[in-house]
């Protein structure tokens, strides 16, 4: 199966580089739903300017990046687009082993449990390496985790990776840790030992590591000010930017006084769901891994299309299940509507000047709502799923008439 | 207002005016310099050139030369921060000499005023619109449509407002606002009834579309009219072309208008001095604003100077319309979804037979080639066509634009793998894209969103391989983007109550066509890239369906 990937890989990258260089890369590069205030390359050239001057970057509300990415990129610089290609490639190779390793990992569940159920083909979907966004690097550090089967310490460091770059997929612990405990087979109770025993290796890794990476960015640049900078900014929301999120027309006309609740509100939201969905899908993480990442996605400050690509590039995963999925329609038809609204009604908003902001906010949350209820139809399906497979395909009540499933 | 009290004077002065206007030069920069000069206004040129990319057909040549002259009247007491501009294009000929001249007399009677808080910039472009446009580039620092031009010495600060004046006679019996722009896009509804207020104080026949207003409003002829002229402004802004010097203001948020004076057989004859007065007092009303004007509506349609159609009455006619084909897809996914009779339980199934999405990438992306096609091959290949050819570039071009259009429609289309299915597949995508194509168009442009919506809608609902052939594919090319608009042609002529014959018509239809594509090399007008590159694709992946075997 080397082959369609290696194909595809070449298609994707020759896509990027024609796309990087055509006139398109300067309109792409401006627009608000591909580049937040936090990934936008231009304020990682400020920064890299600014350092350059010796001067602190993040003086001066303009780079929000941690100071890992900037001396990465302080000797990469010339190389960016390869860097990004590569970055892609990565990502996308990583993608392709974790969907061929979780296939497996199903059908040898399934098979186990004697059920000859419809096994899903192996699908290939790379749409993570046509992405525009200019800063896939949180993308492949979160997928890489994914990659690392078994491998309990190197999971750990990426994924504090990952949280050290924005964040939120510190959500992404506890699926991670229930599977990586699936695949050693600790049971997950809460009154053994060895799961208890698990998660404090685990947390020690992984705040270890967290620790290890916070104590280096204070010593490549010599002060704490990437604090303030990078997570004050993450969780504070100072920039109220357009962008496909929640969160810049609530702030923009918020009273000073409710202004930290309501933050407490909307952040808490990205946070909140990890604890009922851990107990629901214990025994799936994967799943769970993928429900995190559009939660995460949705409801984050600055989301930008990238993160809807990453979450979206786990669909064909599970496609075997289509077959339960209600309002499929409805959500690609508002998905595809929204898409081609944006970039109409912001020209209409800013350039024509004949709309104007709720407009604009219509079509996000239209596009949020629809993100939902993506999520949501595809969690009703699996979990549909998962009760024919105990109860099997055709209900029957007990006397042997027909019954309906209904979902309390 | 001393020079243009004076008849005499007048006359004077536009026979200079006439007579400097002689075929060799173009515009008398040097005397317009002079004269603002000698008014007291601050005085900059700005010479542009353009070459375009087919001649066009009134003037047959390539590049377009000019020059701007613009006089500001700097503001006496206020921070120069905002600023109003009166304009009026200089055409050789008699086409609009007069403009030239009352500009002037306003500019040496605002001078002597100090309630001005904005600066007034007095501008007289060459070769209209090329010339404005080229004005308003360097104003803004953009480059939209590659146009060279030198840079402009001197500036105003934003502008909040713009008139742009066309007379061609020094006695008016009305003056007549012209709002469409271009894109279709409008200025605020607040400025029509401005113009409108002053007509009625200072006592001015005012018309729109060139028609006078009535008050029968009930009867069955008072909404004819009334109809009828909103029709003309539905035309007006479904072409997407500006229909006077202002349209162009309108991409910078710059709420502007064009006043015509138009000069028919009525014994009540206003002069100049009047339309002065008139200009005075909007130019003093735009002074007070505070904040740009935004709180009347941007999209409207008017019957007439005292009613509107706001967004939220037809809106609703055009969401109708998609959801008619928002009704069909929804029908034909629940088609596709219930192939395989599967009745024993309630779980609804995609089975094999299904072709997929994929299927119908191969006449998409036919579509779209014949779409790229139509954008690029008429311009590029010009001069090919006037070699072979006898015939000019101007016909070159149109004549080309049809022929790749035509043959469109007889390119081999499907692959033949699904012969059942694989249609409803391609009509349920063709149909969403549709709906979102037309759901863009109808939120920037409503009236071409609406024509478009109403010649295709019906159309693309109803076929399906199974229908007539003969008679379907008649009535497909009948409801097809390219004969459309040769009715709306014709449509538009009898509206304005000059029909033409079929030659005239045809002929007219070509020049259309011609403007259009100029329109959008030179000033960035969507119609033409729209039809081309989206909504002949689509209409082609109809035609597709239709000779589904």
């Amino acid at each position: 199966m080397a082959a369609p990937l290696t194909l595809l890989m070449i298609v994707a990258v020759t896509v990027r580089a024609v796309l990087f260089r055509s006139s398109l890369a300067e309109l792409i590069s401006e627009r608000v739903e591909v580049v937040s205030p936090i990934t936008a390359w231009k304020r990682v050239i400020e920064g890299l300017a600014l350092l350059d001057l010796g001067v602190s970057p993040y003086s001066g509300d303009v780079f929000h990046e941690t100071p890992l990415i900037i001396y990465l990129f302080h000797f990469l610089v010339d190389y960016a687009e390869i860097t990004f290609m590569l970055a892609d490639v990565v990502t996308a190779a990583a993608l392709y082993a974790a969907a061929k390793d979780y296939n497996k990992q199903v059908f040898r569940k399934q098979k186990f449990a004697l059920e000859a159920d419809r096994y899903p083909p192996d699908s290939l979907l790379l749409p993570s390496a046509l992405r525009l966004r200019l800063d896939p690097l949180c993308g492949a550090w979160t997928s890489d985790l994914l990659c690392v089967s078994g491998n309990v310490l190197l999971s750990a460091i990426f994924l504090c990776l990952a949280t050290y770059q924005s964040v939120y997929p510190l959500t992404l612990c506890a699926p991670a840790m229930l599977y990586l405990m699936q695949r050693q087979y600790i049971p997950v109770n809460l009154r053994r030992v060895s799961f208890w025993w698990f998660v404090v290796q685990y947390l020690f890794m992984y705040l270890g590591s967290l620790f290890v990476l916070v104590c280096l960015s204070f010593f490549l640049l010599g002060s704490w000010d990437y604090m303030p900078s990078v997570y004050g900014f993450i969780l504070s929301v100072p920039d109220l930017t357009p962008n496909i999120g929640l969160f810049w027309y609530f702030f923009a006309e918020m009273f000073e006084h409710f202004r930290l609740f309501f933050l407490c509100v909307f952040q808490i939201n990205v946070f909140f769901y990890t604890i009922p969905l851990s107990i629901k899908l214990k025994e799936h993480p994967v799943f769970l891994i993928f429900m995190q990442l559009a939660v995460i996605s949705i409801f984050k400050s600055y989301p930008t299309v990238g993160d809807v690509a990453l979450y979206m590039a786990f669909l064909p995963l599970w496609s075997h299940l289509h077959r339960f999925l209600r309002n499929i329609f409805l959500v690609s038809c508002v998905l595809l509507a929204c898409s081609a609204l944006f970039p109409v009604l912001w020209h209409l908003w800013i350039y024509a000047g004949s709309a104007n902001s709720n407009f604009y906010y219509a079509i996000t949350l239209l596009f949020n709502v629809a993100q939902i209820l993506l999520v949501s139809d595809y969690f009703y399906a699996f979990l549909r799923r998962e009760h024919h497979l105990t109860y099997g395909l055709y209900l029957k009540k007990k006397d042997g008439s027909e019954a309906t499933l209904v979902l309390k | 207002m001393g020079l243009l009290s004076d008849p005499n004077r007048r006359q004077a002065l536009i026979k200079l005016l006439t007579r400097l206007n002689a075929p060799i030069c173009g515009m008398p920069v040097d005397w317009l310099v002079k004269t603002m000069q000698a008014r007291g206004l601050e005085v900059f040129t700005q010479s542009f050139s353009r070459t375009l990319p087919f001649p066009d057909e009134n003037t047959e040549r390539y590049v377009v030369k000019g020059t701007n002259v613009y006089g500001i009247l700097r503001a006496p007491r206020a921070p120069r921060t905002e600023a109003l501009v009166l304009s009026a294009p200089c055409t050789p000929g008699d086409n609009n000499n007069q403009a030239v001249g009352l500009l002037l007399g306003l500019a040496h009677y605002f001078r002597n005023q100090v309630y001005w808080a904005k600066d007034i910039i007095f501008l007289v472009n060459e070769h209209d619109l090329i010339g404005m446009q080229a004005w308003l580039e360097g104003y803004h620092h953009t480059n939209v449509t590659g146009m060279d031009w030198s840079p402009l010495q001197g500036r105003g600060g934003s502008i909040q407002a713009a008139l742009s004046l066309e007379l061609s006679s020094d006695v008016v019996t009305s003056l007549d606002i012209v709002l469409e722009g271009l894109n279709g896009q409008l200025p605020n509804l607040d400025l029509a009834n401005l113009f409108y207020a002053f007509c009625q104080k200072i006592g001015v026949l005012c018309t729109i579309q060139g028609k006078l207003q009535r008050n029968d409003w009930d009867s069955a002829s008072g909404y004819n009219h009334a109809v009828q002229t909103m029709m003309l402004m539905v035309m007006k802004q479904a072409s997407g072309r500006p229909w006077g010097d202002h349209g162009l203001f309108l991409r910078y948020h710059i709420e502007a208008a064009t006043v015509k004076g138009v000069n028919s057989f009525r014994h009540y004859k206003t002069d100049a001095t009047t339309i002065g007065r008139l200009l005075e007092g909007m130019y003093r009303k735009l002074n007070n604003l505070l904040e740009r004007l935004h709180q009347s509506y941007f999209f409207y349609l008017l019957p007439s100077l005292s009613h509107f159609v706001s967004i939220g009455y037809y809106m609703p006619a055009f969401g109708l319309l998609a959801v008619i084909l928002l009704l069909r897809a929804l029908d034909l996914w629940v088609q596709l979804s219930a192939q395989p009779s599967r009745t024993e339980d309630g779980v609804a199934g995609t089975e094999q037979s299904n072709p997929g999405v994929l299927s119908v990438l191969t006449p998409l992306v036919i579509s779209h080639l014949t779409g790229a096609a139509l954008y690029m091959l008429p311009v590029r290949f010009q001069e090919v066509a006037v070699e072979h050819f006898p015939v000019s570039e101007t016909e070159a071009v149109v004549l080309t634009a049809i022929a790749v259009y035509t043959a469109g429609l007889a390119l081999p289309h499907n692959t033949h793998r699904y012969p059942d299915m694989g249609w409803r597949v391609l009509k349920l995508v063709a149909l969403l894209y549709l709906a979102v194509l037309l759901g863009c168009t109808a939120v920037i442009n409503f009236s071409l969103g609406f024509i478009l919506a109403l010649t295709l809608v019906p159309a693309a609902a109803y076929v399906t391989p199974h229908v007539p052939k003969a008679l379907s594919a008649f009535f497909l090319v009948a409801l097809s983007p390219a004969c459309t608009l040769l009715f709306s042609v014709f449509f538009f002529q009898e509206l304005q109550e000059m029909p033409v014959s079929f030659q005239d018509g045809w002929l007219l239809y070509l020049s259309v066509i011609a403007q259009g594509m100029l329109d959008h090399y030179l000033y960035g007008s969507l119609v033409f890239p729209l039809v081309a590159l989206l909504v002949y694709p689509c209409w082609l992946l109809f035609w597709n369906i239709l000779f589904w075997k």
